[in-house]
C-alpha cells in the first residue's frame, strides 16, 4: 500500500486533472464506477475562482500517438465547485485531490483556502500553467515566481500541496526545487507539451486556439527525461505522468524516480486503464521483471 | 440504462459495401441494446495505431441498425472511409475483433414526449447521418407511430447505405445532382411538408451534415414544429472526459455533446456548425 505525503493509496495509479470526470461518468456507468474505481486517488479538474466556459471548438486534434487539446479549463468556479461538484466527488470510494488555479496570488490564496478547509479533500495540486496577471509571467515557467507563490500558498493550509511543472521551460528541475523551497509537498509532472498541427483542409490550425497541450504516449519519452531529472534534484514525492498506457510504462516512470503513477489520454481509449495499469504494474513488480524489453533491439 | 463500465472486445460478424459505404455489424454479449440515436466508441482490436502512429482515439459512430444475436446484441455500424481510423474501420473482416465502449450517449424521444399534440414523426435525413434514422424508423414502426422519411445525397456515391437500411419502408429522396428523387435539398422537401395540413401533428428528427441540421432546426422552430437533432462532434473519450466535443449554447458557454447529447432540440444549440 503506497503512503503519498501521508495519504494510504491502495495502489500507485490515479489520474491526471482534467483527463476523466468522475461525475459525468457515473451519469454514464451508473455505480459500477464507483466498485471498480479506477485510480486509487481521484484529481478533479482544475477549479479557478470564477467560472469559465471553456475555449471554442475545435478543441481537440489527433496526432500520431497522441492528441493536442485545447480546452480552457471549463469549471464551474470555485462557489459552484464546492456546492455542486464536491459532495459528489466526496462519495467516490478514494481520497480526493482538488486542481486549483488563479491569475494572482491573493485568488490562489482564496481557492487554496476554501478548499483546504473541507475534510472530503485530501490534498490540493496546484496547477501553475497560467499567468501572473501582475508580472505576466506564466507562474510555473519561473523558479522566482512558482517559489513567492507557494510561501504565499503555504501557510494557509496543512494538506499536502502538489506542484504541477510544466514541460515547457529548459529546467523542470529548477522549477521542481523552487517549488519545494517554497514548501511543496509533492511535484507532478509533465503538463502537455506546447504542441501545433495545421488541417490539411483548410491550411489553418486544427485547434481554433491555434495551438494546444500534446499528450499520449508521444510524450512519454520526454516525460521520463524529466522526471529523472526532477527527481535528481528535488526529495519531495514525485507524480509521473505523460502517455502512461500500460503497467510497463508505469514501471518506467517510477523507475525514473515517480512515486506514483498518473494515466490521462489513456483513459480516453480505455475508460478503466487506471485499473488495467495498476495491475499490469503489480504483476510486472512481483515477477520482480524490471519490465519487458521495449528498446529499439528488442 | 448505464453503458457496461469499460471497453470490451466485439467480433465482427459481417463487414461489406453498402453503395460507397462500408457496413459492418458487431456481436456485442455484453451490453444493452442501444437506443436510437446513441452511439459506441470503437477502436479495432490489431493495427489501430497503424501508419505514423494513427489513428489513435477511438471513433464515435452512431447506431445504424440492432437486433438480437444468437449470443447477444446486434449492432450495425454505416461508415464512410475518411480518414485513418474510419478508413481502418472500414477494412474490418468478419471474425475480428473491435474495442466497444457504449451505448452512450442519450436516445431521441417519441413524438408525444416533445409535443402532446405530436402524433407523428419526419425523418429528416443527409449522407450518412441517415444510419442513425434506420433504427428510429423501425422502433417508431414497431410501436405504430406513423413515421414519414426524407433522405438526401449529395450524389450516386454518398447514398450508401440507403438500400440496405431503408429497403423496407417508402422514402421521399432528394439529391444534390438530381440522379435519385428530388433534385435538390432534402430540407425542399420537408419545407412542403410543413405547409402541409398536418405538420402540426408531427414531430421532426434530423441527422446528417452541420448545416443541413441548421437548416431542419430552423424551419421547425419557424413552424412551431417540435424537433430533435443529432450532432456529430470531434470527441476522444465519448463519456464526459476529455470535454473536447463542445457544442455552443445560444446564451454562451458549452454543452459536450458526449453526455448532454447527441440528440439535442434546436433551442438548446447556438449551431450546429461548430468545429
Amino acid at each position: 500500500m503506497p503512503e503519498f505525503c501521508g495519504i494510504q493509496l491502495a495502489h500507485p495509479v490515479i489520474n491526471a486533472s482534467g483527463t476523466f470526470d468522475a461525475i459525468a461518468a457515473r451519469r454514464v456507468y451508473g455505480d459500477a464506477l464507483l466498485g471498480d474505481f479506477p485510480f486509487s486517488a481521484f484529481v478533479s479538474k482544475t477549479i479557478t475562482p470564477e467560472p469559465r466556459a471553456g475555449n471554442e471548438p475545435q478543441r481537440i486534434w489527433e496526432t500520431p500517438a497522441g492528441m493536442i487539446n485545447s480546452i480552457g479549463l471549463p469549471n464551474k468556479g470555485l462557489e459552484g465547485f464546492l456546492a455542486e461538484d464536491l459532495p459528489q466527488l466526496a462519495e467516490l470510494p478514494v481520497p480526493l485531490v482538488v486542481s486549483v488555479m488563479a491569475t494572482d496570488r491573493a485568488q490562489f490564496g482564496r481557492l487554496v483556502q476554501a478548499v483546504g478547509e473541507r475534510e472530503e479533500v485530501a490534498a490540493i495540486e496546484l496547477n501553475v500553467s497560467c499567468p501572473n496577471v501582475h508580472s505576466g509571467l506564466i507562474v510555473g515557467e519561473q523558479p522566482g515566481e512558482t517559489t513567492a507563490l507557494l510561501e504565499a500558498l503555504r501557510p494557509l493550509t496543512a494538506k499536502p500541496l502538489i506542484v504541477k511543472l510544466t514541460p515547457n521551460v529548459a529546467s523542470p528541475a529548477d522549477v521542481a526545487v523552487a517549488a519545494e523551497e517554497g514548501g511543496a509537498d509533492a511535484v507532478s509532472l509533465i503538463n502537455t507539451l506546447k504542441a501545433s498541427a495545421i488541417d490539411p483542409i483548410t491550411g489553418k490550425p486544427g485547434i481554433a486556439a491555434g495551438h494546444g497541450g500534446l499528450s499520449g504516449p508521444a510524450v512519454r519519452p520526454v516525460a521520463v527525461a524529466q522526471v529523472r531529472a526532477v527527481a535528481a534534484a528535488v526529495s519531495v514525492p514525485i507524480v509521473g505522468m505523460g502517455g502512461v498506457c500500460d503497467g510497463a510504462d508505469a514501471l518506467e516512470m517510477i523507475t525514473a524516480g515517480a512515486a506514483l503513477v498518473a494515466v490521462g489520454t489513456e483513459s480516453f481509449r480505455d475508460p478503466k486503464a487506471g485499473k488495467r495499469v495498476a495491475s499490469e504494474l503489480a504483476d510486472l513488480l512481483e515477477s520482480g521483471r524490471s519490465g519487458t524489453a521495449v528498446g529499439h533491439t528488442a | 440504462m448505464t453503458a457496461p463500465f469499460g471497453r470490451r472486445l466485439c467480433e465482427v460478424s459481417e463487414s461489406r459495401a453498402s453503395g460507397g459505404y462500408r457496413l459492418f455489424s458487431l456481436v456485442d454479449r455484453e451490453g444493452p441494446e442501444p437506443q436510437p440515436g446513441q452511439f459506441y466508441m470503437l477502436a479495432t482490436e490489431r493495427s489501430w495505431d497503424g501508419t505514423g502512429g494513427r489513428p489513435f482515439l477511438p471513433r464515435a459512430l452512431s447506431v445504424a441498425e440492432s437486433g438480437p444475436a444468437a449470443s447477444g446484441v446486434r449492432l450495425d455500424f454505416l461508415i464512410e472511409g475518411i480518414g485513418p481510423g474510419t478508413d481502418r474501420l472500414c477494412e474490418l473482416e468478419a471474425g475480428e475483433r473491435v474495442w466497444v465502449n457504449g451505448p452512450l450517449g442519450n436516445s431521441f424521444s417519441a413524438p408525444r414526449e416533445l409535443a402532446p399534440e405530436a402524433a407523428g414523426a419526419i425523418l429528416v435525413g443527409g449522407g450518412i447521418g441517415i444510419a442513425p434514422l434506420a433504427l428510429l424508423r423501425r422502433r417508431f414502426a414497431e410501436r405504430n407511430v406513423p413515421t414519414r422519411v426524407l433522405l438526401g445525397f449529395r450524389d450516386e456515391r454518398h447514398s450508401g447505405g440507403l438500400d440496405d437500411l431503408f429497403a423496407c419502408c417508402e422514402v421521399r429522396l432528394a439529391s444534390d445532382d438530381g440522379h435519385r428523387g428530388h433534385h435538390g435539398y432534402v430540407t425542399d422537401l420537408l419545407a412542403t411538408m410543413l405547409d402541409g395540413d398536418d405538420a402540426g401533428s408531427a414531430a421532426v428528427y434530423s441527422c446528417g451534415p452541420p448545416q443541413m441540421l441548421d437548416a431542419v432546426g430552423a424551419m421547425c422552430t419557424a413552424a412551431g414544429v417540435p424537433c430533435e437533432l443529432a450532432l456529430e462532434s470531434p470527441m476522444a473519450c465519448g463519456y464526459g472526459a476529455c470535454f473536447g466535443c463542445a457544442v455552443p449554447k445560444p446564451g454562451g458557454g458549452y454543452l459536450r455533446l458526449c453526455v448532454d447529447g447527441p440528440v439535442l432540440r434546436p433551442e438548446q444549440i447556438e449551431t450546429a456548425v461548430h468545429a
